[in-house]
């Protein structure tokens, strides 16, 4: 397998890590986490095809991506915050207001 | 002004009315009442113009309101008065003051709502009667809906909320499947004709398969059914009735129940008449279990307000079996037969109410008597229980005679050809007549005579207004017993042309 | 307006200016007076215009006078016509109801002068009078039936006239409902009637059945058909049930409508359609089996009843009886005749019962009356007349009519038999037996009433005992005008068998043997205030017992049709079929929604994971259909 095969590979294997790990894991904070993981796998995903490509829309997207999830950490952080000062729990199974 | 206008005007003067109430100051109840009441009356006397100038012998459209509406879908806005409605808006304009006079003291919480909603059902009625579009027909079938819900949830009695429910829940089933039964033939006829158009004379002319007939028969003939209401469709309206206010019982048994025989005699059997042959059977055979299930219901019960919504089922079971016979004296007889239970009915609902405001109960066990207490009271309400059940000389019973007189003599020609299914149904529904002397005089007999008792002692007897709406009813009910050939002359053309549609076969495969 | 339709119309003027205004007049004193002369000089006006047409077709040709009113309806080529319609037998009728109505007015002052609802009394005895004319006059089978259910309101208002006692209201109900019963045979006959002949004017229906045999519909079943509506308002069995209760209105009322005129309407109704039954020989078996065995059967009931009026009641449906075999052998000049005299005797009979109430203050058990034969003479002396004639007492009223009618019974081409003429000759006897019982156990023998009523004895006033005392004559010599033989022209008579014409004479004694027989029975059992009837009576307890509870027919009917009516329509409709199958059906639909949606409302777990891994499952499975399908 070369390197770009390898490359998505990874970033393939980065992205289930993330979305296992955000429907599986019931800690608020790991799921951000994990989201995280998701959108810089992509990143990576981006970055290689860019680089084969010699072309640079993919490396403006990998910076518009990093503007974006450093705008929606820094949103999203704070709405969990409240959150949690509200239920007194990270455990996202707490959260149920919108059942029914 | 031309009458064409007029009808407009009449048409449209309920909404003219919401707007004025709109503007009327909140708590200025007794200014809302008169509004309302002027309202009504000039819509009266508006109809009542146009009656003495309808055309008996015309015989299509007067005062006819034809505008292209939504000229792709063959939509028109279609208006206009023939035999077969004159007799229903005219009620519906004399009900109308009646209803709201009838309200003035019963109703005292959001009055500006409720003779709001008075006016709206009233525009959707007569807008039911008065088109000629189907399309237009379906909408204002529709509008009805709403307002009556909130008449009987807002305004109704103890378990209003399961009753109005019941009835728009069961009401809008019935329209659905109308709907989806106006859109299939729309299109059947598009892709026979390549005409495309709601107007009912050119739907008159749709020539559809057997098959297909029997299936749209049975899509609006479920949504008139549930309206008339014939039997076993009819458990909305024992419900709707009690727990509706008087107002809305008046409506209700007045007017409403006639939009599903109007339905059924305008739409439903002469657009599939095939289907309509064949079926006859189980037509009667429905109209005379109505007759005599509602009746024998009637009997036995204890609230006073259910008996009369059982022998409304029982009435309009006598409608049915005049439409299904196919005679003209029948046919005429239902025609009559639909006004005469509206005023009665009418009468007596706004009779219950007024004993109702007097002592809060509907139980028939706790009042007895009443011809001592009540004189005034009594005697109307002995001529309302004569009219129903059809006395002579009361509206009743020209109804009733002509009916069965028509049933005798259209299901005849059957019995002699071998077929005595039909004359053996005309003859159980004469049974009838004794059924309904039975459960009223029981009612009378309870109501009106032995021992003096009701709640509340003493009790005031009628008071001018409620006496005048009282005499109103009587005097039409004494006039379409004594005199009825002026009304029935002008329905007679309309009578005949429908009599022709279900009579003649449409499709050639299909011989009468 | 016409002579006819005045005759009509001047009764409902009177039941509409006492309907509304009489409460009000009858409370002031001079109102009362009004209200009195509206009431029985307007009965009178129609006796007196009556007088005048009957001369007016005396005078004519013969032919009936016609006169049409309006058109009541058009129906493309039917049209409905309230039309009236005067010849011989018509005459005959309006004469009977005018004027024994007007005599029963006058009578009725004296009777109810004290009664609160006087005005309203008045108002609907004028009323009764308008339908009952409107009924007579009629000249088609609608007009007819109009009067007839109009008949039946008026008997309805009457009966439960003290409508504060249950069951006196309850009595006129079950008048009501009783000839409503019949009136659903009477509309079936009308409607075949009708679509046969395209009309309902008895004249033509009744030619064209006359000019030939059966057409297109069968004559018997139309004659039955008839019959039962005629059967209920004229009480033949099994629908006889209503007249006795109707005893529990006022007296004159059960005088005027429950005796002289209104239960006679069935008889009328068939001597008028006599064309269908000339050629239904069935239908004349069935009335005239009918009658008879009414005309027996009340008999013996009478025989035990203890109250004046009861006596009188099952008398009247005996005699209606009586009539009615008189139809059904043929001989219908002969039944109206005997309506005729019955008219006068009958009336008599109830309003001297009448007057009896009133002298005794309300009492009308026969068992505590007595001797009172000379404290109120006039009424003794009347009532004497009234029974004689009605026994059957030589030459008076009741002897010619009853004695053609055993004669028909007998001969008659059209079915008389000797087991028929012994049936109706033992009811004769039995009918001689009863009333002079009648007579006896209340004005003769001594006294049996406790001291206050006997105190309370009075002659009643002037306006009761006058009226009395024509009718007592009438009844006495009423029978020498021959009716059947006047009305030949419209009502053609049975002819008799030839060889039985010698046997005229030995009946006609046989017929003054019974009258004999019956007085003789009734004044040995009955004298001394009954002593030989208390003697022999043990024995015959039980057979008593079962003719005072009318065989118990009412309490058959309860069980077998009212109490089973009620309760298929509580249990079977009500309880069954609406509650549970329909509305059950209906809420069961409704809660079948609320629980699915229940169950799919379970997807919203309110779990971010969850939707998030359905969001997953989704996403995966539209990549996977697109990458097969497009």
């Amino acid at each position: 397998m070369d390197k770009t095969q390898l490359l998505l590979a990874v970033s393939f294997g980065l992205f289930a890590i993330g979305l296992v790990g955000v429907i599986v894991r019931r800690n608020v904070l790991v799921m951000l986490m994990c989201m995280e993981l998701m959108l810089n796998a992509v990143n990576l995903a981006l970055v290689t095809f860019a680089q084969q490509g010699a072309s640079a829309i993919g490396a403006v997207l990998v910076f518009l991506i990093f503007v974006v999830a450093a705008s929606e950490i820094a949103i999203a952080i704070p709405i969990v915050l409240l959150l949690i000062r509200r239920g007194r729990t990270l455990d996202i199974g707490a959260y149920t207001a919108l059942k029914g | 002004m031309s009458d064409a206008a007029v009808l407009n005007l009449v048409l449209y003067l309920p909404v003219l009315g919401i707007a004025a109430l709109v503007v009327v100051p909140a708590q200025q109840y007794d200014l809302m009442r008169r509004l309302s009441l002027w309202v009504m009356v000039l819509q009266f006397i508006l109809t009542a113009w146009l009656y003495v100038r309808f055309d008996n012998a015309a015989a299509g459209l007067q005062f006819e309101t034809l505008l292209p509406w939504i000229p792709a879908w063959g939509v028109n806005y279609q208006i206009g008065l023939d035999g077969y409605n004159v007799l229903l808006v005219m009620l519906t304009a004399f009900l109308g003051p009646l209803v709201v006079a009838g309200a003035f003291s019963a109703i005292q919480k959001d009055v500006k709502l409720f003779y709001a909603m008075v006016f709206l059902i009233q525009f959707a009625m007569l807008g039911t009667f008065v088109a000629q579009d189907l399309f237009l027909f379906y909408l204002f079938w529709e509008t009805m809906l709403i307002p009556m819900f909130l008449l009987i949830g807002i305004w109704g009695g103890e378990r209003r909320i399961y009753a109005t429910f019941k009835f728009v829940l069961y009401t809008a089933f019935g329209s659905i499947l109308m709907l989806a039964a106006v859109i299939y033939l729309v299109y059947t006829l598009q892709s026979t004709t390549g005409v495309t158009s709601f107007a009912f004379a050119e739907l008159y002319k749709a020539k559809l398969p057997v098959h297909a007939q029997t299936v749209l028969l049975i899509a609006f003939g479920l949504s008139f059914a549930i309206k008339v209401p014939m039997v076993p469709l009819h458990t909305w309206l024992p419900d709707a009735h009690v727990e509706a206010p008087t107002a809305g019982s008046v409506i209700l048994a007045g007017v409403l129940l006639k939009m599903g025989t109007y339905g059924f005699m305008k739409l439903g059997f002469p657009l599939f008449p095939d289907a309509t042959r064949l079926m006859i059977p189980a037509i009667l055979t429905l109209s005379v279990i109505s007759i005599i299930y509602g009746a024998c219901l009637a009997l036995v019960q204890t609230d006073i307000k259910k008996i009369i919504a059982y022998s409304s089922i029982s009435h309009l079971g006598y409608v049915m079996l005049g439409l299904a016979s196919l005679d003209l004296i029948g046919i005429q007889g239902a025609v009559i037969q639909m006004v005469s239970h509206g005023l009665t009915a009418a009468g007596l609902f706004l009779m219950v109410g007024m004993i109702y405001e007097r002592c809060h109960t509907r139980e028939l066990a706790a009042y007895g008597g009443l011809a001592k207490l009540l004189p005034v009271y009594s005697m109307f309400f002995m001529v309302l229980t004569l009219a129903s059940i059809g006395l002579p000389a009361t509206s009743g019973f020209t109804g009733e005679f002509l009916v069965l007189l028509g049933a005798f003599r259209g299901t005849w020609p059957a019995f002699v050809a071998g077929n005595s299914y039909p004359l053996v149904m005309s003859a159980l529904a004469v049974t009838g007549v004794v059924l309904g002397a039975l459960y009223m005089l029981r009612f009378a007999q309870h109501f009106l005579f032995g021992a003096s008792r009701a709640p509340h002692e003493p009790l005031t007897d009628l008071v001018l207004r409620e006496k005048l709406i009282l005499a109103a009813i009587v005097v039409a009910i004494f006039a379409l017993g004594l005199f009825p050939n002026e009304p029935m002359q002008k329905t007679e053309v309309a009578a005949r042309q429908y009599q022709q549609l279900v009579s003649t076969a449409r499709v050639p495969e299909a011989a009468p | 307006m016409g002579l006819l339709t005045l005759i009509v119309v001047l009764p409902l003027i009177g039941f509409l200016v006492n309907g509304l205004l009489g409460t009000r007049l009858a409370a002031a004193p001079l109102g009362k007076g009004v209200v009195t002369t509206v009431a029985c000089g307007l009965p009178i006006l129609s006796f007196l215009v009556a007088i005048k047409c009957f001369l007016d077709l005396l005078a004519g040709s013969g032919a009936p006078i016609v006169e049409t009113a309006y058109v009541w309806t058009q129906v493309g080529q039917s049209h409905f016509d309230i039309a009236f319609y005067f010849d011989r037998l018509t005459a005959v009728m309006v004469l009977i109801v005018t004027g024994v109505g007007s005599l029963i007015h006058i009578y009725s002052t004296g009777y109810m002068k004290e009664d609160a609802g006087y005005g309203r009394y008045f108002a609907y005895l004028n009323l009764f009078l308008f339908f009952m004319l409107m009924l007579v006059l009629g000249r088609s089978l609608l007009v007819l039936f109009v009067g007839w259910e109009g008949v039946g309101l008026a008997s309805y208002l009457l009966i439960g006239f003290w409508f504060e006692d249950p069951e006196k209201a309850a009595a006129g109900k079950k008048a009501f409902i009783t000839n409503r019963i019949g009136d659903a045979g009477f509309l079936l006959g009308m409607f075949l009637l009708y679509f046969t002949f395209g009309t309902l004017d008895m004249d033509t229906i009744n030619a064209a059945f006359l000019a030939g045999p059966a057409p297109a519909v069968s004559a018997s079943l139309v004659g039955v058909l008839l019959f039962i509506g005629a059967s209920g308002k004229s009480a033949q069995i099994p629908l006889h049930v209503w007249l006795p209760d109707a005893m529990a209105g006022p007296t004159p009322v059960s005088a005027l409508i429950h005796a002289a005129t209104m239960v006679t309407a069935g008889v009328y109704l068939v001597a008028r359609m006599h064309g269908i039954y000339v050629h239904a020989p069935e239908a004349s078996a069935l009335i005239a089996g009918i009658g008879a065995a009414t005309a027996f059967f009340a008999a013996t009931i009478a025989v035990a009843q203890t109250d004046i009026k009861k006596v009188l009641a099952y008398s009247t449906l005996s005699q209606l009886g009586f009539m009615f075999v008189a139809l059904g052998v043929g001989a219908y000049g002969v039944a109206v005749f005997h309506l005729y005299t019955h008219a006068f005797f009958k009336a008599c009979l109830f309003l001297g019962a009448g007057s009896v109430i009133h002298a005794l203050g309300g009492k009308q058990d026969i068992m505590h009356m007595g001797g009172l034969a000379r404290r109120i003479p006039v009424t003794f002396v009347t009532f004497a007349i009234a029974t004689a004639a009605i026994a059957g007492f030589p030459y008076m009223s009741g002897f010619f009519s009853k004695d053609e009618i055993l004669w028909f019974a007998f001969a008659s081409e059209r079915g008389g038999s000797q087991f028929l003429y012994a049936v109706m000759a033992g009811t004769a006897l039995l009918t001689s037996f009863y009333m002079f019982r009648l007579l006896w156990l209340t004005f003769l023998g001594t006294s049996r009433m406790d001291h206050e009523t006997e105190h309370h004895v009075h002659e009643s006033p002037l306006s009761m005992t006058a009226v009395l005392a024509v009718l007592a004559v009438l009844s006495a010599v009423g029978g020498f005008l021959p009716l059947p033989h006047f009305l030949e022209p419209v009502l053609p008579l049975a002819k008799a068998r030839e060889e039985l014409h010698a046997m005229e004479a030995p009946l006609m004694w046989a017929a003054v043997a019974v009258f004999a027989v019956g007085l003789a029975g009734a004044w040995l059992f009955f004298r001394a205030n009954g002593a030989l009837a208390d003697r022999v009576a043990p024995p015959f307890a039980g057979l008593n017992r079962l003719l005072f509870n009318k065989y118990y027919i009412d309490e058959l009917y309860d069980r077998v049709l009212g109490r089973p009516l009620v309760w298929i329509s509580e249990h079977a409709f009500l309880g069954f079929g609406d509650r549970m199958v329909i509305d059950g059906s209906l809420n069961g639909l409704a809660r079948l929604a609320q629980r699915s949606a229940g169950v799919l409302a379970r997807v919203q777990t309110g779990n971010l994971q969850m939707y998030l891994l359905f969001v997953l499952i989704g996403s995966l499975a539209c990549l996977a259909w697109g990458l097969r399908y497009v």
